[in-house]
């Protein structure tokens, strides 16, 4: 009959009509921006710098300006300086850090690609998306003590992520506070002759030491390797 | 009629033909509503009557293919999320198959699910909001578009919790999968998938059966298969002239001759067919997305001798090409050795699909012009690029 489409079609409609009074799954509608729908972890949006400590964000910033994002950037959108001098990192080691890191946001397409790239986890995605300024240009660019935010804040917006990240950065440091330990050790086990044999060249040089039959040498450094 | 008269003149005029006697010219477009983003149509007149039109594309090209060549295989990556941007998902995996060819890199089954599993959630997503637009190009304005898009909403929800964005997913990478999806996200995508049934019946009580529809777009923009073919047409919109043409089957790439599903063909090519094709295809898609997900196994979803700093494929020349929801997507990537490529090159549906907009119009009202150009389904990121 004709018009039966029509009346099947309308009692649809006012199915959904009804529907949304009663039951709130089919009400699919969010008062922003008095209500703001919870973020899944993974949202991204621009990025950020990480510090460890809140406190001295400057002195504390995880990046080293090995302008690898710089380079990897699809818009182009970061511009970094390298400082000349060198200052100490989280574990100590002396570090270049950058003087100058800027990221044009109004540029940034948001494609987390300089965060996949970075081999020190120091650039992260923010979660921050009411960004408006009223400035068009220079409020879009954002410099260095815009971008610092600390290893705290990122553990609270990514918190699965940024304890994985703590995980690998500590194991790797582990890693390397025990190599310098034993590169101290090998040191500290040195003797006072520059020829004494090094623990871990120590097979090697007993092998070819060993036809000229001296023995001289070779008991400190056996000593030195018990701690 | 020169093909672009008077930009920045008058947009209607009068042209004199002999035999048509007073014809009107009209430009259509690039700000009208119903052309789906800045495309214009110029198109001639006798009456009501559509007796000549000229696409004009370009209004929003933006030098992609000339941007690939001078960024890295990489970055690129984020590029290709913004020709289609409702399918950036199976853009992301042409782009990724043909650098894959290209470097010789293996995908982990894994992997290749879960580029199953997204591709076809963002088939459903495509062809729901195409089929959202259409009713409202025929006039049907709201209804059909807010179910569409309430319905495209879950299925964004699901991709931004997984890649971080809604729309600009950015999630594949050469040799896998940027994050493994965890079991929360699965559980959340059979979740959709087991509902989604239930949405398509009733879209299709809403609209199938409507007689207003049926007399709007039935024998409307019919569209001859041999001209199809010849023209590059692909995809649904040439699978709904009857000609049973599916990537997923012919080069059956990644896992999908896995997978049991069926080619819906139509039979007489009109609006109409093109509209029920769709929404047979979102239901084989239900198929495939219900086995993949119960079939989904273990391991890693990165090939671990893909690299992602100094990425340098050796020198050849490859073509990724998939079948996208709009039709078949390539990538066409000429490689010199270095970290970029020496020639890449889209091979856009949309596009092709638009070039016998002027075969189907022809005798049609302006009206019909507009639903047929909605049942084309373009989108201007990827027809200008």
């Amino acid at each position: 009959m004709l018009g039966t489409g029509l009346i099947k079609g309308l009692a649809v409609t006012a199915k959904n009509l009804v529907g949304s009074y009663h039951d709130p799954a089919r009400y699919t509608t969010v008062e922003y921006p008095e209500v703001k729908p919870p973020l899944p972890e993974a949202y991204r949006n621009f990025p950020f710098l990480v510090s460890e400590s809140a406190d001295d964000p400057m002195g504390t910033l995880r990046c080293v300006a090995c302008q690898i994002c710089e380079k990897e950037c699809p818009p182009q959108c970061i511009y970094i300086e390298k400082s000349k001098d060198k200052k100490p990192d989280a574990a100590g080691k002396l570090q270049i850090y950058p003087t100058v890191f800027a990221i044009d946001t109004s540029v940034c397409m948001s494609c987390q690609i300089c965060v996949e790239v970075c081999p020190f986890d120091s650039i992260k995605m923010d979660q921050v998306y009411e960004v408006a300024t009223p400035g068009r240009y220079g409020d879009l660019l954002l410099n260095r003590e815009q971008l610092a935010k600390s290893n705290a804040y990122y553990h609270q917006i990514r918190p699965t992520e940024a304890a994985e990240v703590d995980g690998r950065l500590a194991a790797e440091r582990k890693a390397a506070e025990e190599k310098a330990k034993a590169a101290a050790a090998a040191k500290a086990a040195l003797p006072p002759k520059p020829a004494a044999p090094s623990p871990a060249a120590k097979l090697p040089d007993e092998s070819r030491r060993s036809p000229q039959g001296e023995g001289g040498a070779a008991k400190p450094p056996a000593e030195g390797a018990q701690p | 009629m020169s093909l672009t008269p008077e930009i920045g003149g008058a947009h209607v005029r009068a042209v004199h033909d002999e035999f048509h006697g007073d014809l009107l010219e009209v430009s259509m477009g690039p700000h009208h509503p119903s052309t789906h983003g800045v495309f214009r149509m110029i198109v001639t007149l006798d009456g009501e009557t559509i007796v000549k039109l000229k696409p004009v594309f370009g209004y929003l090209h933006r030098n992609h293919e000339k941007l690939g060549e001078n960024t890295t295989y990489l970055a690129s990556m984020p590029y290709t999320d913004r020709l289609d941007y409702l399918n950036s998902m199976s853009n992301n995996w042409a782009y990724a198959l043909a650098v894959e060819k290209l470097a010789g890199l293996a995908v982990p089954e894994r992997a290749e699910y879960v580029r199953v599993i997204l591709a076809e959630l963002t088939r459903l997503l495509n062809h729901t909001c195409l089929a959202g637009f259409l009713m409202q190009d025929c006039g049907c304005s709201g209804t059909p578009l807010m179910y569409a898009f309430r319905e495209r909403e879950k299925i964004l929800d699901l991709f931004e919790s997984l890649s971080g964005s809604r729309m600009m997913c950015n999630y594949q990478r050469f040799g896998g999968c940027r994050v493994d999806p965890p079991a929360e996200w699965l559980a959340g995508a059979q979740r959709l998938v087991d509902g989604y049934s239930a949405f398509l019946d009733e879209f299709e009580a809403l609209l199938t059966g409507n007689e207003i529809l049926m007399a709007r777009t039935q024998g409307v923009g019919r569209l001859d298969p041999a001209l199809a073919v010849s023209a590059g047409v692909a995809g649904p919109m040439l699978r709904a002239t009857g000609v049973g043409h599916d990537l997923r089957k012919v080069d059956g790439y990644g896992v999908y001759p896995r997978f049991e599903f069926r080619v819906p063909v139509g039979a007489h090519g009109d609006t109409y067919d093109r509209y029920m094709i769709r929404i047979l295809e979102m239901r084989e898609s239900i198929r495939i997305l219900q086995q993949a997900l119960a079939g989904l196994p273990g391991g890693p979803v990165m090939d671990p001798k893909a690299k992602l700093r100094g990425f340098r494929p050796k020198a050849g020349e490859a073509y990724g090409r998939i079948e996208g929801p709009k039709g078949e997507i390539g990538f066409y990537l000429i490689s010199d050795g270095g970290p970029n490529p020496y020639r890449y090159r889209v091979r856009p549906p949309s596009f092709i699909n638009l070039t016998i907009l002027e075969d189907m119009c022809l005798g049609h009202t302006v009206a019909d012009a507009v639903i047929i150009l909605g049942s084309v389904d373009i989108v201007l990121g990827e027809v200008d690029r």
